[in-house]
């Protein structure tokens, strides 16, 4: 971005439009084709349409909650690395802000071990038979 | 002291790429994120912190609804709408969830438009991001009122678990927040592109420097991280 700064110094006065854009402007700074962005935006249409799927056919079980991780999983992945640009970053970065989120995963396991205990108290102790 | 280091010819010196990459890069007595400028280092830092916080809402609804021992509503039921007669259910959150990647999709092809230094195009995919940001909140706010009209209080709800109006209305609530704060700089910036203070450094937030439009990459930061969110309350709020 930065270079792309310097040898955009010398164009200020040219009027800004897309006429402008000559390829030593866009040499850097995160520029990619539109019809990748429009591929994603496409499968980001088709994964949420498989996970609204999954409930209108009202899939239950591991079935369900696999095809619904999954499907988050995929468009999450194509949000961050392709729209966030994170597959194009440097790897100190994407290290440093992708590996803290997993962390949470311990938390979500030492949750459930702990809401699946206190559910067996409630019903041990205080759930009233319906 | 934001600028990357550059040698005389205005070059970024060559930095090792792979875990090599990653150790120099954190091992030097310099900035860690080398050629990420300190704008969107900062913002991916204060996207992390509010992943937590999201994670933690998120976490907590999970708890409450785990240990439970009375039934939770069904979402499917409760989020469907009548439409010529017919049940279908949570078609409201669907189209909702196609209106936000929309509008991350024109954010992206925004920010692209930004560094080819097109004006109108940028500011107008922003402004058009912002409409589709505006829809959202505005279909929140009638599911919201539907459901505080059908007896859904943060303390209860006529299908069981109380504890469902508490996470329903924190959760898609601080996200509703995000969005609306969204839309706001959304506008702001588009503005700010259309006439063209980033090239002519006019004096104010985010315009200090010439021809720099990477504060449309990062305002997209923010928004596909709004998109994001919704990706996961989608998947564990209404489809659980």
């Amino acid at each position: 971005m930065t270079n792309a700064t310097v040898h955009m110094e010398g164009q200020l006065h040219a009027p800004a439009h897309g006429a402008v854009a000559t390829a030593a402007v866009h040499a850097k700074g995160q520029q990619h084709p539109i019809k990748l962005y429009l591929v994603v935006w496409g499968w980001l249409f088709v994964l949420s349409t498989c996970s609204y799927l999954v409930d209108y056919f009202g899939l239950q079980g591991y079935l369900r909650w696999s095809l619904i991780l999954l499907f988050m999983m995929l468009k999450a992945g194509l949000i961050v690395a392709v729209f966030m640009h994170m597959a194009w970053e440097r790897l100190a970065l994407a290290y440093a802000i992708l590996l803290p989120p997993i962390a949470v995963l311990v938390f979500v396991s030492i949750m459930v071990l702990e809401s699946e205990y206190t559910h067996l108290l409630r019903v041990l102790f205080f759930a009233t038979p319906s | 002291m934001a600028e990357t280091v550059l040698t005389h010819s205005g070059q970024s010196p060559a930095r090792l790429e792979g875990w090599r990459g990653i150790a120099a890069d954190w091992a030097s007595d310099q900035r860690a994120f080398k050629n990420v400028s300190w704008g969107k280092a900062m913002m991916w830092i204060f996207l992390l912190s509010d992943t937590f916080i999201f994670s933690c809402f998120l976490l907590s609804y999970m708890t409450a609804r785990m240990s439970t021992t009375v039934p939770w509503p069904n979402p499917s039921e409760v989020f469907a709408l009548n439409f010529a007669g017919k049940q279908i259910p949570l078609i409201l959150i669907a189209i909702m969830t196609f209106i936000l990647i929309s509008s991350s999709g024109t954010m992206a092809m925004a920010v692209n438009f930004g560094y080819r230094r097109d004006r109108v195009r940028t500011a107008a995919l922003m402004l058009v991001t912002a409409a589709f940001g505006a829809t959202f909140v505005g279909m929140q706010a009638f599911e919201w009122t539907k459901l505080i009209m059908e007896g859904v209080r943060p303390w209860g709800n006529p299908w069981g678990a109380p504890q469902f109006g508490a996470s329903f209305f924190m959760i898609t609530g601080f996200h509703g927040t995000h969005v609306t704060i969204g839309v706001i700089f959304l506008i702001a910036i588009a503005r700010k592109v259309l006439r063209g203070d980033f090239d002519v450094e006019r004096r104010g937030f985010f315009t200090s420097r010439k021809g720099y439009y990477e504060i449309v990459e990062i305002m997209g930061l923010y928004w596909h991280f709004v998109d994001l969110v919704w990706v996961f309350i989608f998947a564990l709020f209404y489809l659980w």
